[in-house]
């Protein structure tokens, strides 16, 4: 069954959210031997972006990179019997699984391949049901109830585990495409797949949990974004994004592919490890919950980690809830100013802007003035910046529940290149775009109204 | 006799910043910025461990977060703060440039601590 050396499976990155390096997938197929292609296509924002694509397309709402991605290593997949994994779904896993198995009969792979579908997470259309059943579904942050916005919820979905993997996996899927499911789910469940391990053996389940979140953000884990000696990190043309090698006693090996770029070290591990931490001793996922404190790292060789010792409790009875709802309007607006004095000058051009917008009776929930060059990064820690500063970029934001006052302020920017504080340049790119602000609200769910309602599908063409 | 107490004195400190006693990395979860504070050495944790206190990193950020909440990760020599508020209501909602606090983590490096001299003769440059 296993087509391992029956000592590791291999769990490969190949990208660590939507929009990153498109050759880094096929790089992780080609470049050496891997079992599984892992690919993280969702953050906390990506939900409400897909959403928006949706409501204009109702075919869109997935991540239309993953489809012409597998044009291009599908031949490759099917003959190296590498499987892949994918959270690409988005709001439209179907669409996406479909899309998938066009592409299979087009490149003639169709009895070849089958894709396993996982739904179940959406529950928009469950909302008002849930409510009324005394679900509140209230913010995590705010505690406020769902009831408050719930007219302008755009999408609502679980987080599901690798349950729902490892079945598609059993059903013999070599393309599993899921919505929102964990990012740690998709390393989760191969591997607990192929070793066959109890889903309720927790260390087991922290130890995969730890794997997945090491590589779920692909080359961040491998030298990408390392801070530790940074200009000692070569290579990065040709990043090795992370491999995890996984043994049956829980620990594992992060490595790379020989050759490439990059760097893996116990540095590049444990930035990784630390990123988008809350409380390290209960990392909270559907599957279980790891314990961050336990876990050794030890340099094992050129670019090989070893991680062990990982310890977790059991999974509570509660699932997180992913909701996008619509908020207002948003647009920022950037202009350059230049030695000497740029500092100043931009200063004087935002007090000029503001006041304009007074004047206008133009109300906003926020306006926010950073200056590219001197705080924007750092706030009032980047201390007085120098006069001499070759050139400062001002950049206002606004956002209003109402499109009409950040529709007028988009208007507002390029009359201050002749109307405002001189040596102004950098306005080539025109007015700013009015963007639609889709937010988030993170809620909590009885798992057993979720669990029911997960389906699995394997579909062939 | 009389009894001489002996006192050990604390050795002569001068301020640091962070930057050459850890590495970090941030990101974001909603409204809060979590940043990872690692030594750049082990021999570090300890000194971190006792000065990085979360008092004086609300301190160092105040005007920028509502509050901070430290935990420790001896075995990675690690440091996680949380910065409650930090990202203007963060995710799509938020104007800023760094909406998602990933350079939270270099504004840490900017705070100082007191540091043995000799010690920090060593590890300054520049």
């Amino acid at each position: 069954m296993s087509r391992t050396d029956g000592r590791t499976v291999r769990v490969a990155a190949g990208q660590g959210f939507w929009g990153d390096w498109l050759e880094a997938p096929v790089r992780q197929v080609r470049g050496g031997p891997i079992d599984y292609l892992m690919m993280d296509y969702l953050a906390e924002v990506t939900m409400s972006i897909m959403q928006k694509q949706k409501s204009r397309d109702p075919n869109a709402g997935y991540a239309r990179d993953f489809v012409p991605l597998m044009e291009r290593i599908l031949p490759d997949l099917v003959a190296r019997g590498v499987r892949v994994t994918s959270n690409a779904g988005g709001v439209n896993p179907r669409g996406c699984a479909e899309a998938v198995l066009a592409v299979a009969e087009r490149l003639g792979l169709p009895r070849r391949v089958k894709v396993g579908l996982v739904s179940g997470d959406d529950i928009l259309e469950r909302l008002d049901d849930l409510i009324a059943r005394g679900h509140t579904l209230a913010d995590m942050e705010t505690g406020r109830p769902l009831s408050d916005i719930r007219d302008k919820v755009l999408s609502a979905n679980a987080y599901l585990g690798m349950a729902p993997i490892v079945e598609a996996l059993r059903g013999g899927a070599d393309v599993v495409v899921t919505g929102r499911v964990t990012d740690t789910g998709l390393t989760l469940g191969p591997i607990f797949h192929e070793f066959g391990w109890s889903p309720d053996d927790w260390d087991k389940v922290a130890a995969g949990t730890v794997a997945g979140h090491i590589i779920e953000c692909g080359a961040q884990a491998s030298g990408g974004n390392l801070l530790k000696g940074w200009r000692g990190v070569k290579g990065l043309a040709d990043p090795g994004f992370p491999i995890v090698e996984a043994s049956r006693d829980g620990s594992f090996v992060v490595t790379k592919h020989a050759g490439t770029g990059g760097v893996v070290s116990v540095a590049s591990v444990t930035e990784q490890l630390v990123y988008e931490m809350g409380d390290p001793r209960s990392y909270i996922t559907p599957d279980g919950v790891a314990d961050f404190t336990t876990i050794q790292l030890r340099q094992a060789g050129r670019d090989r980690v070893r991680v062990s010792g990982i310890h977790g409790g059991p999974r509570t009875p509660l699932l997180k809830v992913s909701i996008a709802y619509f908020w207002g309007y948003k647009a920022v607006g950037t202009l350059v100013y230049a030695w000497p004095e740029a500092y100043d000058k931009a200063r004087a051009a935002d007090r000029v802007l503001r006041q304009r917008l007074v004047d206008l009776g133009l109300a906003y929930d926020q306006i926010l003035t950073e200056f590219v060059g001197a705080d924007a990064t750092h706030g009032r820690l980047s201390g007085a910046p120098s006069p001499d500063l070759p050139e400062v970029q001002l950049r206002v934001g606004v956002r209003a529940r109402e499109r009409g006052p950040v529709e007028r302020f988009t208007r507002e920017i390029a009359p201050l290149v002749l109307t405002g504080p001189p040596s102004v340049t950098g306005f080539a790119g025109g007015r700013p775009a009015v963007e639609e602000v889709v937010a988030y609200w993170p809620a909590l769910i009885d798992r057993r109204e979720i669990e029911p309602h997960v389906r699995v599908d394997i579909l062939e063409a | 006799m009389p009894k001489t107490v002996k006192r050990s004195p604390r050795p002569a400190t001068r301020p640091v910043q962070l930057r050459w006693l850890a590495h970090a990395r941030s990101g974001d979860k909603g409204n809060t910025a979590n940043v990872g504070l690692i030594a750049l050495e082990p021999a570090y944790y300890e000194l971190l461990e006792r000065e990085v206190t979360a008092p004086r990193v609300a301190r160092h950020f105040r005007g920028m977060v509502s509050s901070v909440e430290r935990f420790e990760l001896p075995n990675l020599r690690a440091l996680n703060f949380l910065l409650h508020d930090a990202l203007d209501g963060g995710g799509t909602i938020s104007l800023k440039t760094d909406a998602q606090g990933k350079v939270y983590s270099t504004a840490l490096l900017r705070m100082e601590i007191p540091v043995p001299v000799a010690l920090a003769r060593r590890i300054v440059r520049g």
